[in-house]
């Protein structure tokens, strides 16, 4: 079976994006192969956040398409598009603060949870029931990530590395069909790092969710990635497997320059 | 006295019998001593002291209820000084809903809205226009003012009208941010008040800076409410409602919704959350509460013009929020009581006070610095004073801590996590 007929989840033709003179993303095509690990990397300022942005709605794109499963995701809200399945952890880690963690995992069930103001108002039975529901399947998320002891802390309060798999957990809780997580694994020391590759590698697993990571850890890259995506000045300059992009000369000219290059130095 | 402490905190029956102790004392005092402001504020404070003792939830609901309902008004009724008691619990109480309006919109949502007694004015303007002849201005046949009997209906009328302007106030504004929001809003609050200050002519709807008068006061079945502590009951009764909506808001998805777009609006929305909806949605109810007791203030009053509805209102309901702690619902009960308390009869016991001593020739105060009129200094004050001592307010905002039988559950985890060595 060639790679053509595997189904693709997300479907981006043509992207651009420009801000006044500048071409963030300039004309990138790519498919996102569905229940797989896809990477996109590229030095600092190659338009990987960019293409993020515009894939959850936060920018419009100038020119192009993305599709996910097939329907046009272009021009939808950041809010919609959460329905659609598609959700997100943060570069800087964008926490609510001072709720606790729990609340945090809940907040990211709000497509999910039915509870209108009238229902709330009048504590009905159902609501009291899903409010009941929504609690125990945040703490089964938080277990999962391995969260859960402090699920009553506020999410301020929690180290570097715990808060980012706390935006893990709350992304899981909108149950995406695909999972973007930008720079993951940045700050972060290699027991964490290793940690956290056993997490993406499970929830690609077990969950059944399509992961697109941006990523500056080569070692992570490597290691999770089926297929990767290389961006430089806004430009798919490579694609292919973690073989493939370890020794393209073009990546490693992007990364560490030509004179990387003669001395055949891989990623 | 540490050593008290602790057997406090460990012996409920303790508490229990010094609380009790407490509000007897209190209570006889004002019931027995004529005119004491500080028996009374003492009384009230023994709410204060059952919010802190460590009874169930529902105890300590019930004997607050028995407090509000059977002790406060059976205390106040010895003496003379009845309705000016009266008149200061139903002002806090007035003040105590409008203040958790403000508090879903800038404690939960995190809104600056400086311009909140405009929904006040919307309810009481609502229900002062058709309680008197004023609307057969505009609607003929004579139906004119409607009768007492409507005032009930009218409750829920206003908090309906002015939960439409709280979104109409909010679909332009929520464009802005943050400081600019905070202006916007202190732009359509005087917007409203001069409105209602001018909207006499071709139709006279407010009749203008005279104001409207003769406002019929509630009727339930021919008894009609016209004294404080009859008022005093309405109240309380509508504050039970709003403190109930408010607790159920908060701990509910609409309420997350609301404190995740105040702490990252850009998270939130990707987390599937309509920002303006919400927002419109926090504007709507805080502005139904203040307006449900606009109605309530229009029918005790009888007469209300403008100069009710000015922006040293809106500050003042601002403090209230900022002082007993923004987006926590007990601190904010007791900001807007103190607010109140110190406004009515702290400032003017004062005034007083130091106008006997200078009648005895003790000490001459110049007018201009009397206390009444020193009300903005001494907000202004307040709010340096929290900044700087207690930013987090009187009785700080608390996340909800949830038992492990809540969230533990009793089927198998999603997966069990492996921990990687080294």
């Amino acid at each position: 079976m060639s790679d053509h007929q595997k189904h693709n989840v997300l479907k981006v033709t043509n992207l651009m994006k420009r801000f006044g003179g500048l071409t963030a993303v300039n004309g990138v095509n790519f498919d996102f192969p569905k229940g797989q690990i896809s990477a996109v990397i590229g030095p600092n300022g190659a338009g990987k956040t960019t293409f993020f942005n515009m894939i959850t709605g936060i920018y419009v794109p100038d020119k192009g398409n993305i599709e996910l499963d097939g329907e046009s995701i272009v021009n939808i809200k950041p809010d919609r598009i959460t329905s659609r399945g598609i959700a997100r952890t943060f570069q800087n880690i964008r926490l609510f603060g001072s709720m606790t963690v729990l609340e945090n995992v809940q907040v990211g069930m709000h497509i999910h949870l039915k509870t209108g103001i009238v229902g709330t108002l009048l504590n009905l039975p159902r609501v009291r029931h899903e409010e009941h529901d929504a609690q125990r399947e945040a703490y089964r998320l938080l277990e999962y990530v391995g969260l859960a002891e402090w699920y009553n802390e506020e999410a301020s309060s929690l180290s570097y590395g715990a808060q980012r798999r706390l935006e893990i957990a709350r992304a899981l809780a909108a149950k995406p069909k695909v999972l973007l997580l930008d720079e993951p694994a940045a700050g972060m020391n290699p027991r964490e790092t290793s940690e956290l590759t056993g997490l993406i590698r499970r929830i690609q697993q077990e969950l059944n969710i399509s992961i697109i990571l941006i990523e500056h850890d080569m070692k992570l890259v490597m290691e999770l990635s089926h297929h990767i995506l290389v961006l430089d000045h806004g430009e798919k300059i490579a694609e292919g497997g973690p073989e493939d992009i370890r020794s393209n000369p073009k990546v490693i000219e992007a990364y560490l320059g030509k004179s990387a290059v003669e001395e055949e130095i891989q990623i | 006295m540490g050593k008290i402490q602790t057997i406090l905190q460990a012996n409920k029956l303790a508490q229990g019998l010094l609380l009790a102790a407490f509000i007897l004392v209190t209570a006889g005092a004002v019931y027995l001593i004529d005119r004491s402001v500080t028996a009374f504020l003492l009384m009230l404070a023994s709410l204060l002291l059952l919010y802190y003792t460590s009874f169930s939830n529902g105890m300590k609901w019930s004997i607050a209820i028995f407090l509000l309902v059977i002790v406060i008004p059976f205390a106040t009724s010895g003496g003379t000084s009845r309705e000016s008691y009266m008149e200061v619990a139903t002002q806090c109480g007035i003040y105590v809903a409008m203040a958790l309006g403000l508090n879903i919109v800038v404690g939960f949502a995190g809104l600056l809205d400086m311009g909140f007694i405009a929904f006040f004015a919307v309810g009481a303007y609502t229900y002062g226009i058709f309680a008197t002849g004023q609307a057969n201005n505009f609607i003929s046949g004579e139906l004119f003012p409607l009768s007492g009997g409507s005032f009930w209906i009218f409750i829920l009328i206003g908090g309906f009208i002015a939960g439409i302007f709280g979104i109409l106030l909010g679909l332009p504004v929520l464009r802005v941010k943050g400081d600019y929001l905070a202006i916007v809003t202190l732009g359509f609050g005087e917007i409203i008040r001069i409105i209602f200050n001018n909207l006499e002519k071709p139709v006279n709807i407010t009749n203008g800076a005279m104001g409207l008068s003769s406002i019929q006061p509630p009727d339930l079945f021919g008894f009609q409410f016209t004294f404080p502590h009859q008022f005093y009951f309405i109240v309380i009764g509508i504050l039970l409602i709003v403190i109930f909506a408010v607790r159920r808001l908060e701990h509910s998805r609409l309420g997350r919704s609301w404190k995740a777009v105040r702490e990252n609006e850009i998270a939130a929305q990707s987390m599937g959350i309509p920002l303006i909806r919400t927002k419109l949605m926090a504007f709507a109810i805080g502005a139904s509460f203040s307006g449900m007791m606009g109605v309530v203030f229009a029918a005790k009053q009888t007469f209300i013009d403008p100069t009710s509805f000015t922006l040293i209102e809106s500050i003042t309901i601002l403090v209230m929020v900022v002082l007993g702690g923004m987006g926590s619902v007990p601190g904010v009960i007791l900001g807007a009581s103190l607010v109140t308390i110190l406004n009515l009869q702290v400032l003017t016991e004062f005034t007083s006070w130091l106008n006997q001593l200078s009648q005895q020739g003790i000490f001459e105060v110049p007018n201009a610095l009397s206390p009444s009129k020193m009300q903005r200094f001494i907000f202004g004050m307040i709010l340096i004073l929290v900044a700087v001592f207690r930013p987090h307010g009187l009785i700080a905002a608390r996340n909800r801590r949830l038992p492990p039988e809540a969230v533990k559950d009793p089927s198998p985890p999603l997966s069990k996590p492996e921990v990687q060595p080294d």
